[in-house]
């Protein structure tokens, strides 16, 4: 999957938890979740299983943890698909 | 010296119930006796002997327009329900809501919505079952939030910015009764200016299902949904589970003058208490003494003598225990059955919603206060014969009453808890 096509899922899956929903019109791969999307912290563990469930992936809690931007997440999805 | 106690005023109302949502149209509803209880095909499935119940209708098209969507992913129905007649009330009493993301915390509000059984739908259908697959992993974060047992108070004070008490009382089917009782003594002791006080419960097979294995529900009339609550009935077969919340905004009258809100109603007195499992009293059943001290108790603090009583809304829920709760009422009121006030029953339409049954009944007799009139009490024209004596009291129809002053709501529950509640005309 391109990266771009891996962006926009990933997008539309922590649109429900932005609290900031102006910074949608400027998200991008360095959009931090929880300091500019203002995702509620307790809510990334939900990203991530739906990035799994999505995905058709596991993600190591090892590897949920060092998910801080948008791209942090696309990178981790991409590495694992190859 | 100590400082004078406030008074309390009704300024805002939200109901979700299985007859109706909202004020105005809950309000209609009452008048019209039409009934929100239903045949449920999933009760039956289950192997319930009772069939029918009430659940509100129509929530999950409108809640959309109250939660966002991370929040509602993250409640049951008995937060959804809690919420949604929470900012209803907040919105009647004419208060501009604290918009998420804003700093504002409005600290002389807050909130006590209880609830009797709360969360198990999230219990039964999404934590044990993933716990017991192995799969503690795939719970998400939303768990603690839904189960815990204050997570409906807990998001109203996140909807709104409330900044005072909030909490999630529990005393079974007093639960909604007691709520508004114990906000009503915060603001008249000076603590709060304003609090949102009622009760919510989520509509959940597995709440129901110990009623049922009780042999308390109705099982009787799973073919005529609309005849099942038969509160003081001769044919009462057992309560009707319903569900649902009630939200009153209670208010000091000093804050409701300043803004120059609508009052409905003014709180003149309220009591809460047990019977201590005594003198006939038991974890399932009321002792009578306790049912009428607390009657009495909040009567002594209104201040008004029983004759000035104009309706009572009881807690009759048509099981055995109805005409014990009359004969209660009509000893600690001191009247006898020809001099008693017109005694009825919400739950005869929508049912016993068990921790919100308080609260959505309280802001029946508020709605009828205001508006003056007393809805017909269903299903009960063959009279249990105990209470032939009472008959002229209890209206079958809608009886308007422009002139009712006072009007007395009580609930009772399980661990022989009891709550009284004195709503009064302002000025009255």
């Amino acid at each position: 999957m391109m990266q771009e096509q891996v962006f926009q899922k990933v997008v539309s899956i922590i649109t429900p938890f932005v609290k900031a929903p102006e910074a949608l019109a400027t998200i991008g791969m360095e959009s931090s979740l929880v300091k500019d999307l203002k995702v509620n912290s307790a809510r990334l563990v939900d990203v991530v299983l739906e990035i799994e469930d999505t995905f058709g992936m596991a993600i190591a809690d090892a590897d949920a943890d060092r998910v801080k931007t948008v791209g942090d997440a696309v990178r981790l999805i991409q590495a694992a698909q190859k | 010296m100590a400082p004078r106690e406030a008074r309390v005023v009704v300024t805002g109302l939200g109901v979700v119930a299985p007859n109706a949502h909202g004020a105005i149209p809950f309000a209609s509803a009452l008048r019209e006796g039409k009934s929100g209880i239903r045949f449920h095909p999933h009760l039956e499935a289950s192997g319930f002997g009772c069939q029918v119940g009430g659940i509100p209708e129509g929530i999950e098209a409108i809640e959309a327009r109250y939660l966002g969507e991370e929040e509602r992913r993250a409640m049951n129905r008995n937060m959804v329900f809690a919420a949604i007649a929470a900012l209803d009330a907040w919105d009647d009493a004419g208060l501009a809501r604290s918009p998420g993301g804003s700093d504002d915390v409005d600290w002389g509000a807050g909130a006590i919505i209880g609830t009797g059984i709360g969360g198990i739908d999230t219990v039964a259908e999404k934590l044990a079952p993933k716990v017991d697959a192995g799969k503690v992993g795939r719970l998400g974060s939303t768990m603690v939030e839904q189960i815990m047992s204050s997570g409906n108070s807990a998001r109203v004070a996140g909807l709104l910015g409330l900044g005072n008490q909030v909490t999630t009382n529990s005393s079974a089917c007093n639960t909604g009764t007691e709520a508004v009782v114990d906000a009503f003594l915060r603001i008249r002791e000076g603590r709060a200016e304003r609090m949102l006080a009622g009760g919510s419960e989520g509509p959940s097979k597995y709440t129901w299902a110990g009623f049922d294995a009780m042999k308390v529900l109705q099982r009787r009339a799973n073919d005529r949904p609309a005849e099942a609550s038969r509160p003081m009935s001769a044919s009462a077969g057992g309560f009707v589970p319903g569900s649902g919340a009630g939200i009153l905004l209670l208010e000091s009258l000093a804050s409701a003058e300043r803004r120059g809100a609508r009052v409905y109603a003014e709180v003149l007195g309220g009591y809460v208490n047990c019977g201590g499992h005594r003198m006939g009293g038991s974890m399932t059943a009321p002792n009578p003494h306790g049912v009428r001290r607390a009657i009495q108790g909040a009567l002594s603090m209104a201040g008004v003598p029983a004759q000035s009583i104009g309706a009572i809304n009881g807690h009759l829920t048509a099981t055995f225990a109805d005409p014990h709760e009359v004969a209660s009422w009509s000893a600690a009121l001191g009247l006898p059955p020809s001099r008693m006030p017109l005694l009825h029953s919400t739950k005869s339409l929508i049912g016993h919603a068990l921790g919100a049954a308080g609260g959505i009944e309280c802001v029946a007799s508020v709605l009828e206060l205001f508006h003056g009139f007393v809805h017909g009490s269903a299903n009960c024209e063959d009279l249990h014969p105990e209470l032939t004596a009472y008959a002229a009291s209890i209206p079958h129809r809608t009886v308007e009453r422009p002139d009712l002053r006072v009007l007395a709501k009580a609930s009772f529950g399980f661990g022989d808890v009891n709550g009284c509640v004195i709503f009064g005309k302002l000025g009255g």
